[in-house]
């Protein structure tokens, strides 16, 4: 007998309110939830949107991959740096790519602290957007330095024969501690995640070598009590550590900055402004995401509009902060009475990359306040253009901290311009294809949704006193 | 080596409240080598068949490790191996190792209860006699099992899978090696 014969499931917390969208539909049962998920991968053939998508992705991955090869070969002179601006797309890259996997971790792990049941079907997809965004991140940091096979002599504390170690009081050795932690950490979160709904894989996959494929995966998982209390006890311990975690990456990410004396870098408002603005273009990214995944395999019954809503909502609360520093830098730049911090301000409202800023301010602060209204928060159409908008305006906020502070600091001799070249774009947008690469290909193979925690939401899951 | 001709009796349930009551039976008959199977994490299993871990004690020692490895290599490169005047700073600077030894502190605890958690569920094992039950693929899926296995002095071939069927399961399997 399975569950399925107790006659129609009703979702937990079902719309009691109306205008409150369930976080399942009903009509599920632990069987249809497997089979639905693991159907994507193991029995629904390869959709023809998943192929398009992955034509146009891969080809910009090999530009990013052609881009590269040149610079290796040439050198960091074919991008736009040069002093003043040493830093460039590399940094602004880097920064904006670390801080849309924080979306994933704060779904996965500080949702789960608070018991937020609404996270259990977009935590899955989320810390794999973790994971590739910390990739295409960490690869910017390491090209910039123009010899990468040499930059574990200079980031690692490796035993050389000058004898010579990394600084550990110079926030760019933290970085490189913190942005590493960060990536195992989150690999492994998910990783354990997925071995029970491996195992359910490898029970529901119809072919052979599917089965010794997820099988091998699983490890053997059988699903017995002892395992979960200890993959329970797993489970939380890399939540309660990750919490932390995750607020430390971009304050640590914020200390190469603000650990300078550069006007417009030395605050100390960086960390929560840059931990909030993370958060902020992560959820942005987590539904530019959802919102074409849901449409193309049919999940609308599983990421609800509850999930988009709920999104959306963080994203306002997270782009107030966002704007609450934008305005506290302005304050404090002019009450500072320092000539040099009320020049930056003016700089970069009205210098050379005035029309760079105000597109900023747009993006971030005027186009996201729509989610004041339940009509764009619950409208895919308002949701994926607003988000795409969020992710432009942190990413030109990035550029903003990052060139226009460089670019005229104390000394009007030593003032210079920035423009990026044509490697610096191919590299940028091609780290977008990389990401995309890798986000269908684990569309493809693996479970995008948390199986066995989609039946706790049901109400059989209950064990009744 | 030498093993009892089977493994022991496995039975079915189809909700995890059936499965909760049948455990907390055999438990209360005496059985020890006992196991409870399900889709999902249910907590009153575990209790049913009285189980703890002690897995948060293995990533209090791993993330201790991580504590003192980031501090001691720190303080080794900066004070002793090779000394550094940063102006003027100490050679000692604990305050700014403190973020190093917070990021090796929760690494190696990560690493430690993941590695703990497999290791002391015995995983990866290729093999296990439970998955020589058909029906048990569905253990992933939507049903509950309660094993009771051979090995447990109270196991008798005759008396134990009568307790198991009246438990009214929906299905008892013996387990063969």
């Amino acid at each position: 007998m399975s569950a399925e014969s107790k006659g129609g499931a009703t979702a937990i917390e079902s719309p009691a309110q109306p205008g409150v969208f369930p976080l399942i539909e009903p009509g599920h049962s632990f069987n249809t939830i497997s089979d639905k998920i693991t159907s994507v991968v193991v029995r629904r053939g390869t959709p023809l949107a998943w192929l398009g998508g992955f034509l146009i992705a891969f080809t910009l991955m090999n530009v990013m991959l052609g881009a590269i090869a040149w610079l290796f070969f040439k050198g960091t002179d074919i991008w736009g740096i040069n002093i003043p601006v040493g830093w460039g797309f590399a940094i602004v890259n880097f920064v904006w790519w670390i801080g849309i996997g924080h979306a994933g971790t704060l779904i996965s792990a500080i949702l789960h602290l608070l018991k937020q049941s609404w996270r259990n079907s977009i935590n899955r997809f989320a810390e794999a957007m973790t994971l590739f965004a910390v990739m295409c991140a960490g690869l910017f940091p390491l090209i910039h330095t123009g010899r990468p096979w040499l930059a574990a002599y200079w980031l690692l504390p490796l035993p050389l024969t000058m004898g010579v170690w990394p600084q550990f009081r110079s926030p760019l050795i933290w970085d490189v501690f913190a942005v590493s932690t960060y990536f195992t950490v989150s690999l492994l979160f998910w990783f354990v995640g997925l071995v029970p709904d491996l195992a359910t894989m490898r029970d529901n996959s119809p072919k052979k070598y599917q089965r010794m494929i997820y099988g091998v995966l699983a490890m053997g998982w059988r699903g017995s009590a002892r395992h979960w209390r200890r993959y329970e006890s797993a489970y939380m311990i890399l939540a309660g550590l990750a919490t932390p975690l995750v607020l430390s990456v971009h304050t640590v990410v914020s200390f190469d900055f603000s650990a300078s004396i550069i006007p417009g870098w030395h605050t100390t408002i960086f960390p929560p402004y840059f931990v909030a603005g993370a958060i902020y273009s992560g959820f942005a990214m987590v539904v530019v995401l959802a919102i074409p995944v849901r449409a193309v395999y049919g999940l609308q019954d599983m990421i609800t509009m509850r999930h988009l809503e709920n999104s959306a909502k963080l994203m306002l609360a997270t782009g107030w902060i966002v704007g609450y520093g934008y305005i506290y830098e302005a304050f404090t730049s002019w009450y500072s009475g320092n000539q040099f911090e009320f020049f930056m301000l003016s700089n970069r409202a009205l210098g050379p990359y005035r029309w760079w800023y105000w597109s900023l301010i747009t993006c971030n602060l005027i186009i996201p306040q729509v989610f004041w209204t339940k009509k764009a928060r619950t409208s895919t159409g308002w949701l994926f253009f607003t988000s795409c908008v969020i992710l432009v305006g942190m990413w030109l906020e990035r550029f903003i901290i990052v060139i226009v502070s460089l670019h005229r600091d104390f000394v009007p001799s030593s003032w210079g311009h920035y423009m990026p070249t044509k490697y610096d774009w191919a590299t940028f947008i091609g780290t977008l294809g990389m990401f995309t690469t890798f986000f269908l290909l684990f569309l493809r193979g693996l479970p995008a949704i948390s199986i066995a925690e989609m039946k706790l939401l049901l109400p059989e899951a209950k064990v009744k006193e | 080596m030498k093993h009892p001709p089977m493994f022991g009796y496995l039975a079915e349930f189809s909700t995890p409240t059936e499965l909760v009551e049948a455990s907390h039976r055999v438990y209360g008959e005496g059985y020890r080598k006992i196991d409870v199977y399900s889709p999902f994490p249910l907590e009153a299993a575990c209790e049913a068949i009285h189980f703890e871990t002690r897995l948060p004690l293995v990533v209090l020692i791993g993330g201790l490790t991580g504590l003192i490895t980031a501090y001691g290599m720190q303080y080794w490169i900066s004070a002793l191996d090779y000394p550094l005047n940063i102006g003027g700073r100490p050679f000692n600077s604990w305050p700014a190792f403190i973020i190093v030894c917070f990021e090796l502190t929760v690494l190696f605890s990560a690493i430690s209860a993941v590695i703990g958690m497999l290791a002391m569920n015995g995983l990866p094992l290729p093999y296990h006699p439970v998955f020589n039950v058909e029906r048990f693929s569905a253990a992933s899926n939507d049903s509950f099992f309660l094993l009771i296995e051979a090995a447990d002095p109270l196991f008798d071939a005759k008396t134990t899978p009568e307790l198991l069927r009246g438990l009214h399961p929906a299905g008892v399997w013996e387990v063969p090696y």
